[in-house]
């Protein structure tokens, strides 16, 4: 990434630099994920870890909305529906999947995947459900992908205020439709003969997806906070990212650069739904909740839409930042009781007031760190 | 053979007949210039040479290969470059961040497009000095400069400029031309949207004027700026 902050005297990095300066950070990534399961967990009330765990999945949902509604600006408020479709897809691979390989839907991770208290943890550090759910994860992922294209299709033509109502609907629909399928199996015998068609028209409607294993670990989570941080950042940085920001910014100059902006726009969506895919995976496995369509509704879509537009549209450590805030204020509240909710709703009135661009506007953190420290480096006359 | 050749071409915005059967030749190194007055087609022109709008009728040229109905990327791919009407610079993007956008359909080395940014970075001095200023805290004069310098930076053989002196005060439209011609100088072909008909024939090789989408006349800017309706229409002569 040497030249894109420093341009001019370019330093073409080696092909060993290049390597390691795009592997060191997922390595980094990894080892914070592993040291927050391993080293802090423990030492945490299991009640900030699983805050810790909330904050981690709200980081996904921003940064990844933030690529549609923040880079690109388009305006999509139906988030919470590729959530479903992922979360959905990954509980069902998981749970089915687990029947089908174990003849049961326990847990069958090993160390990284435990969600209790690590000293109570037994049997062999890796499992087979160490395997099985990222792939689950990754296999939301991508389904959730596959709906971002068809959503992201009539984004082509349409904008503003019409394409959100577009994707609110869309998110109503992907709700409905899990509301109307079916109880989940439990019987192990009739898990074995059920076909594909059937396990997937059997993710219990209305009540709720329960009975699913937890492997939502601290590790999962901040593994792929990590992941998602690393791509977008790199795409923020890269030629792709600033094709982003200038259909945000003019969409027929971006168009007369030689952009074409019809396919970025496609690309932001079904990225952006990627990821919301893979925090809806984990959302999904987390333990203490049951994977339900009334969470994944329009409320869920609203609350990371104030948590990208809080941050900062296209501010990747703003969205960040939001969703810390976001997750951590409701907490902290509680001692309103039932005065909570508006006081929240207060503080975010307020804070727009103050501060119309969001927290940090459209910039990075870094980014204001930096010119503070070279006030005047471009020498303004 | 021109480098840009258009000729019968027919635009319509909805039912808006825009353009009547327009006929321009741009030959390479040249400047040529179109005047006339507010609607007359003059950005719609540029407008359908760059792919952002689609003629009814007609063909566009460009060193001989038609370019018509080809979409805006494939246009720009082919060296021609558009600095559009009213700027459209990335007002909350860097200078530097402009410019980089500006070099996106290149695809040859980064060594390349670092000369021609240092070659636009020495015609517009101005931001080099506000290379990482957000675009939209430039005065309206340094955005102009902007929006010609990253369109210089696709390295065009063709450069569409729409109303480079739109809202700027007579002396930094003085800047602005002077920079143009030193463009065209460099060996840069210039197709040049102007209401300001004097500054654009005084830099033009050739000029064409439009009114109300069909070109009346076209000349020799020389002979342009010294004919009397012309004059009299649009240098406020007697």
């Amino acid at each position: 990434m040497a030249g894109t902050t420093e341009r001019g005297r370019d330093l073409q990095p080696g092909r060993a630099a290049a390597t390691l300066s795009s592997v060191l950070p997922l390595v980094i990534g990894i080892a914070a994920a592993y040291v927050l399961h391993t080293y802090v967990k423990p030492r945490l009330d299991p009640f900030y870890a699983k805050v810790l765990l909330d904050i981690g999945i709200n980081v996904i949902l921003a940064v990844s909305l933030s690529l549609v509604n923040g880079f690109t600006g388009q305006f999509s408020i139906g988030h919470a529906g590729f959530m479903a479709v992922g979360g959905y897809t990954a509980a069902t691979i998981t749970y089915y999947g687990s029947h089908r390989l174990w003849g049961n839907a326990q847990f069958h991770g090993g160390f990284l995947s435990w969600t209790q208290a690590n000293d109570l943890f037994e049997g062999t550090w890796l499992g087979g459900g160490d395997l099985l759910f990222p792939l689950a994860c990754l296999a939301g992922g991508l389904v959730a992908a596959g709906m971002g294209y068809v959503v992201g299709l009539p984004s082509l033509r349409l904008r503003g205020d019409y394409l959100a109502i577009v994707t609110l609907g869309f998110g109503e629909i992907v709700r409905v439709i899990i509301q109307r399928t079916d109880d989940v199996l439990y019987d192990a015998e009739e898990i074995q003969q059920a076909g594909l068609w059937t396990c997937v028209t059997h993710v219990g409607g209305a009540l709720g997806f329960t009975g699913l294993p937890f492997y939502t670990s601290l590790f999962w989570t901040w593994l792929f906070v990590a992941i998602t941080l690393i791509v977008a950042y790199r795409l923020k940085e890269s030629t792709h990212g600033r094709a982003f920001l200038s259909i945000r910014e003019d969409e027929i100059a971006a168009e007369a650069m030689g952009i074409v902006t019809t396919s970025y726009k496609v690309r932001a969506f079904v990225l952006s739904a990627f990821f919301a895919g893979v925090a809806g995976s984990l959302f999904a496995h987390q333990v203490g909740t049951t994977l339900n369509p009334r969470e994944l509704g329009f409320q869920k879509s609203f609350d990371i839409v104030i948590m990208v537009v809080l941050g900062g549209m296209g501010s990747i450590s703003g969205s960040v930042l939001a969703a810390v805030v976001l997750t951590v204020l409701p907490e902290v509240l509680r001692t309103f009781s039932e005065y909570r909710m508006i006081v929240y709703a207060l503080l975010l009135i307020l804070m727009m007031i103050l501060r119309p661009q969001g927290l940090l506007g459209l910039r990075e953190l870094w980014d204001a760190w930096a010119s503070r420290r070279r006030p005047k480096a471009t020498g303004a006359g | 053979m021109p480098l840009l050749e258009i000729s019968g071409l027919d635009v319509y915005y909805g039912a808006i007949h825009a353009l009547r059967s327009i006929d321009l030749a741009v030959e390479e190194r040249q400047i040529v210039t179109l005047i006339g007055g507010n609607g007359a087609g003059k950005s719609t022109t540029l407008r359908t040479v760059s792919g952002l709008l689609r003629p009814t009728r007609g063909s566009i040229k460009l060193d001989g290969k038609s370019i018509v109905g080809l979409p805006p990327h494939e246009i720009v791919r082919r060296g021609v470059a558009h600095a559009p009407e009213g700027r459209g610079i990335f007002a909350n993007l860097t200078v530097d961040e402009n410019l980089e956008i500006g070099a996106y359909s290149r695809r040859d080395d980064r060594a390349a497009i670092d000369r021609d940014r240092e070659r636009s970075l020495e015609l517009f001095p101005r931001l080099r000095e506000r290379l990482r200023q957000n675009a939209g805290t430039l005065s309206g004069g340094e955005q102009q400069m902007l929006a010609i310098a990253r369109a210089l930076v696709a390295r065009p053989r063709l450069l569409l400029l729409d109303e480079p002196s739109l809202g700027l005060a007579p002396q930094v439209v003085k800047t602005i031309f002077h920079i143009i011609r030193e463009i065209n100088q460099a060996g840069t072909t210039i197709l040049l949207v102007e209401q300001n008909a004097h500054m654009a024939l005084h830099v033009a090789h050739r000029g064409y004027v439009l009114e109300v989408g069909r070109i009346v006349k076209s000349d020799d800017a020389r002979n342009l700026a010294s004919s009397d309706d012309v004059r009299k229409a649009y240098l406020g002569g007697v």
